[in-house]
C-alpha cells in the first residue's frame, strides 16, 4: 500500500507542485515557441511525453552499465535516437504537425526537462518508478504547452482546436499569437498558477 | 549586400531569443547581472561560429553524399557536445584568462537550443555557402548577445522596483521580454 501511495504521488507531482513549465521553467523554448494554438501545444507536449518516458525507461534499465565520467553524452544519444524516431514518423504520419513544429522537434533533444529528468530520477530509480516519473511530468509539459496554447488562440484568433467561435472579420488580439504575445501569456499564467497552488497549499 | 541584409535580418528582425525562442534557458538563466550575460554572450559567439562550421561540413561532406541526413540530429548534438569539451579543455591550456571569463558558461552552452538551432537553421539558409554559414552565426550570437545584455541591464533596475508579490521572480522576468520582444517587432518588414 505505501508503494501505492508513492506512486501516486511521483505521478501527481509532475502535473502540480513540480509542474516542468509553471513551477521549475524547464524547456522553455518549445513551451514559447510552438504554442501559437492549442493544437501545436498538444501536438509538442505528446511528442516530448513519448521522447521522455521511453529515454526514461532505457536510461533506467541501463544505469548500472553507464560510467559516470560519459553519462551525460549516453544520456543525449539515447534521447537523440528517440527525437530521431519521432521526426521520422511525424514527418510520414502527421506532415502538417511536422512543418508546424519545425525546428522544435530536432529541438527536442535539447530540451533541458528530458536530460533533467534521465539525470535526478531515471539514473537513479526503478523502471517502473521512472516510466510514471515521465509519464507525470510528461502530461505535466503537455497539459502547460495546451493551456498556453489554447488560451493564446482564444485571446489572437478567437478559435480553439481551429473552432471559430467569432465571425471571421471580428477583431482579437493579434499580439498574442505573434511572438510577444508568448512570453505576455506565460507571464500571467504564471502568476495565475502560483496564486491558485499557493491558496491550495495554504 | 546579402551580408548586410543576413546581419540586419538576424539581429533585429528575426532575432533568435525574442522572435525565434531560441536559448530562452541561458537568457532566462543568466541574465541576473550585465558582467555575466556579457560573459555568456562571448562564449555562445565563441561556441555557436564553431559549431556551425563543424556541422555544416559534416553535413555537405559526410551526410549529404552517403545519404544519411536523417542523422542530423544525432550527430549534430554529439559534435556540438564534444566542440565544447574540447573548447574546454584547450583553452584551459592556452588562455587561461579566456578561460576564467567563459569557462563557467561552457558546460551549459551544449543544451543550449540556440546553438544547436542556428546549426540547423543555418543549413537552410538560401543559396547556402560555408561563408554564408558562419556568417549567418557569428549574426545570431550578435543577436543573442544585444538581447541578452538589453534584458540583464533591465533586471538589474528592476531589482529596485517595488513589484506586487505575486509577479516577482519569474513572471515579471517573463513580462518584461514580452515587451523587449514587443520592441523588436517593430524592426518587422525592415528585410
Amino acid at each position: 500500500m505505501a508503494e501505492q501511495i508513492n506512486q501516486k504521488e511521483n505521478f501527481l507531482k509532475g502535473i502540480i507542485k513540480d509542474n516542468p513549465v509553471f513551477v521549475m521553467l524547464l524547456g522553455m523554448c518549445p513551451t514559447l515557441g510552438v504554442t501559437s494554438s492549442a493544437f501545436n501545444g498538444l501536438g509538442m507536449g505528446i511528442a516530448t511525453l513519448f521522447v521522455l518516458v521511453m529515454s526514461n525507461i532505457v536510461v533506467s534499465l541501463i544505469k548500472s552499465q553507464i560510467p559516470s565520467k560519459v553519462r551525460i553524452p549516453a544520456f543525449i544519444i539515447i534521447i537523440a535516437s528517440f527525437v530521431t524516431i519521432v521526426e521520422m514518423v511525424l514527418e510520414a504520419y502527421i506532415p502538417f504537425l511536422f512543418e508546424q513544429l519545425g525546428i522544435f522537434i530536432p529541438l527536442i533533444v535539447v530540451n533541458c526537462l528530458i536530460l533533467g529528468r534521465a539525470e535526478a530520477f531515471a539514473s537513479k530509480n526503478n523502471t517502473i518508478s521512472s516510466i510514471i516519473d515521465g509519464l507525470g511530468m510528461g502530461l505535466g509539459f503537455t497539459l502547460a504547452l495546451t493551456i498556453l496554447g489554447a488560451t493564446r488562440e482564444i485571446l489572437g484568433n478567437g478559435s480553439i482546436f481551429d473552432f471559430k467561435f467569432l465571425s471571421d472579420n471580428a477583431s482579437t488580439l493579434i499580439l498574442f499569437i505573434l511572438p510577444p504575445g508568448a512570453f505576455i501569456a506565460l507571464a500571467y499564467l504564471t502568476v495565475l498558477f502560483n496564486k491558485t497552488t499557493s491558496s491550495k497549499t495554504n | 549586400m546579402d551580408y548586410i541584409l543576413i546581419l540586419i535580418a538576424a539581429v533585429f528582425v528575426n532575432n533568435i531569443v525574442l522572435s525565434q525562442f531560441l536559448g530562452i534557458c541561458p537568457f532566462l538563466g543568466v541574465s541576473n547581472k550585465v558582467s555575466t550575460s556579457i560573459g555568456m554572450s562571448g562564449a555562445v559567439l565563441f561556441v555557436m561560429t564553431l559549431a556551425t562550421l563543424v556541422t555544416y561540413l559534416i553535413h555537405q561532406f559526410v551526410l549529404v553524399p552517403s545519404g544519411l541526413e536523417y542523422l542530423r540530429t544525432i550527430s549534430f548534438i554529439l559534435v556540438i557536445a564534444s566542440l565544447v569539451q574540447m573548447v574546454e579543455i584547450i583553452l584551459k591550456k592556452v588562455s587561461p584568462p579566456l578561460y576564467q571569463a567563459l569557462g563557467v558558461f561552457l558546460p551549459l552552452i551544449t543544451t543550449n537550443c540556440a546553438v544547436l538551432g542556428g546549426a540547423i537553421l543555418a543549413l537552410g539558409l538560401e543559396g547556402g555557402s560555408l561563408l554564408k554559414a558562419v556568417f549567418f552565426a557569428i549574426s545570431n550570437s550578435i543577436g543573442f548577445a544585444l538581447a541578452l545584455i538589453v534584458f540583464a541591464s533591465i533586471r538589474e533596475q528592476l531589482e529596485l522596483a517595488n513589484i506586487p508579490k505575486a509577479m516577482q521572480g519569474v513572471p515579471i522576468n517573463l513580462l518584461v521580454a514580452g515587451l523587449l520582444s514587443l520592441a523588436f517587432l517593430g524592426f518587422a518588414g525592415l528585410v
